[in-house]
């Protein structure tokens, strides 16, 4: 096995074996750290040492009885719902668009829908903030959608757009002359086919404003103050042992959505 | 007379078919106008949240009581800014380096192996980018701490006598933004080295080189587009973080991103604030229009 050519050029298995361990570590580096918040979430002890001293729920307990990270924890989910119908359905909209569309037009569009991931993230929070306090917008739930629909919009539109591209628009062409109004076209007959591109779309959209911290910091609070920025007020502060059960639940949500997107791609690729 | 009324016929056909091609166009650019209508709500959005607030900043960064001003740039020269524009270049500069040495070997490697192995690897990266960031760097505050786990192993382990100190500084910022920027290289790397084609390299063997050199000399300059692409990314991303020096640097590590911030939140001097935003958003714009006027801007965004 280890004698056994491994590339087209005849390097054996064996003379390279330093490599696959130091993929292994890689692999251990960036998996690992993230994955030991999970035992250290049922230790007994205020300090976080590892192997836990011994075993219990209870940081699980005092996460479901604080009233504050269950109510933020509420805002967070409603946000990111709220964020991927909203941003799923813009970008779906603006995809079709960039993609039927043809000039120079369509080129500064699909560009200017990638300002929000190019702008840092700081500069759009500092301006979204500053923008929020005429409107009295800052501090509400309908604040958060919208900046956090910004901040999905560009990953909704490329993952669509690479949608449409593996699709034929001919199918639509015939359903309309066959007497299909463009819209139920679309509907009947596109998008059941870039499905796929959608539901990850939309994946991406619900994670992005879960995870979103940094502009969340400047303008949510009050009745409406997002699960990131207590954890990350929780975080600056002291090592609060509730946050690892909060990032042991946030992590089987992660796992869960990362194969729900794998599921996604591979019923594609089959 | 045939002649002439063929003629005729001729000429009111063209005409005919200049007013139909007149007709299509037009009706071309009508049909073209509606789809990209479809395209205005997300950009209306994105105007008002990201582009009029920016350019508001702007106009801010030129202006004090008196009227139009350089101060606040000006102002950008004093030590707390040069020193920590500094530190914001250090520390993306070791990070995109990091990020290169850990990324080739893996995203090589994920070219090679099986089909079954390679989602399996693939997965892996991926896990870091779904799990949240704040998740990610609590994990490293909880290794990296005084008595944390790391130093706790390497105490039982005998090889320190004195707990290390890597939270809370340079080295912890650099250890956590690594592990978040790393999967940002490999993505582009991979995709750019699965489109090698594996007849170079028997080609290069065939031809007498040794599998080092095939390497270094045929299949490394291949791969340059997706690791220009991932520096790009790791780069920009690394100029404006916020949140992982915030919390891994303990005040120590001052971002540039972190003085925005503070100008903001504690001392409410949106000059000096909108002014180091717009430095930070020219730094990144300049970047990514330098590096697509080399390589093509849609290779960096994996765009159409």
């Amino acid at each position: 096995m280890l004698n056994g050519a491994a590339t087209e050029t005849q390097i054996t298995h064996g003379r390279r074996l330093w490599l696959y361990v130091a993929v292994l570590l890689i692999v251990v580096f960036l998996v690992l750290p993230s994955l030991l918040v999970v035992p250290l979430s049922f230790s007994d002890s205020r300090y976080l040492a590892f192997p836990p001293p011994g075993w219990s729920t209870r940081w699980y307990q005092e996460y479901v009885s604080s009233s504050e990270w269950r109510d933020a924890t509420v805002v967070s989910f409603l946000a990111a719902l709220l964020t991927m119908a909203l941003a799923t359905s813009l970008g779906t909209l603006a995809a079709y668009g960039l993609h039927m569309a043809r000039g120079r037009f369509a080129t500064i569009a699909y560009v200017a829908f990638l300002l929000p991931m190019i702008v840092p993230g700081i500069l759009i929070a500092i301006g979204v903030f500053l923008l929020y306090a005429q409107f009295g917008l800052n501090n509400t739930l309908t604040g958060v959608v919208l900046a956090h629909t910004v901040l999905a919009l560009p990953l909704v539109v490329i993952t669509v757009l690479s949608g449409f591209k593996s699709y034929d628009m001919n199918q639509e062409m015939v359903a309309r002359s066959l007497g299909a109004s463009r819209p139920w076209a679309f509907l009947t007959v596109t998008l059941p086919q870039i499905r796929v591109s959608v539901i990850s779309a939309a994946l991406l959209a619900f994670i992005t404003s879960l995870d979103e911290v940094i502009v969340a910091l400047f303008i949510a609070g009050g009745d409406y103050m997002t699960l990131t920025k207590r954890m990350f007020n929780a975080l600056r502060d002291e090592i609060d042992p509730t946050i690892a059960a909060i990032s042991s639940l946030l992590i089987l949500l992660s796992v869960a959505l990362l194969a729900l997107s794998q599921l996604a791609e591979r019923r594609r690729g089959g | 007379m045939t002649g002439a009324a063929e003629t005729a016929i001729e000429a009111a056909g063209q005409s005919a078919a200049g007013r139909n091609a007149e007709a299509l166009r037009a009706a071309e650019r009508a049909e073209n106008l509606s789809v990209a209508a479809l395209a205005a709500p997300g950009l209306a959005l994105i105007g008002l949240i990201v582009i009029v607030p920016i350019g508001w900043l702007f106009w801010m960064s030129f202006r004090n009581a008196q009227g139009f001003t350089l101060e606040h740039y000006e102002r950008l020269l004093l030590p707390t800014y040069t020193l920590s524009l500094q530190t914001t270049f250090e520390l993306s500069v070791l990070v995109t380096l990091i990020c290169i040495v850990l990324a080739y070997p893996i995203a090589y490697i994920m070219t090679q192996t099986g089909r079954r192995m390679t989602a399996v690897l693939l997965t892996l990266v991926l896990f870091p980018i779904w799990t949240s960031l704040l998740v990610r760097c609590y994990a490293w505050l909880v290794l990296l701490q005084r008595r944390g786990v790391v130093n706790t192993w390497l105490e039982d382990a005998g090889l320190i006598e004195q707990p290390l100190r890597i939270m809370h500084n340079f080295t912890g910022t650099t250890i956590g933004m690594v592990h978040i920027m790393l999967p940002f290289m490999v993505l582009p790397l991979y995709a750019s080295m699965r489109a090698i084609d594996r007849d170079y390299m028997r080609a290069a063997a065939n031809l007498g080189a040794s599998p080092v050199r095939a390497f270094w000399q045929v299949f490394v300059p291949l791969s340059l587009p997706g690791l220009f692409a991932g520096i790009i990314i790791v780069f920009v991303l690394c100029l404006g973080f916020y949140v992982t020096p915030a919390l891994l640097g303990g005040g120590r590590v001052m971002m540039w991103s972190m003085q925005i911030e503070r100008n903001v939140t504690y001392h409410a001097d949106w000059g000096a604030a909108s002014a180091l935003g717009v430095v930070l958003l020219a730094m990144t714009l300049a970047i990514l229009w330098g590096v697509g006027r080399l390589i093509g801007f849609n290779r960096i965004v994996g765009g159409r």
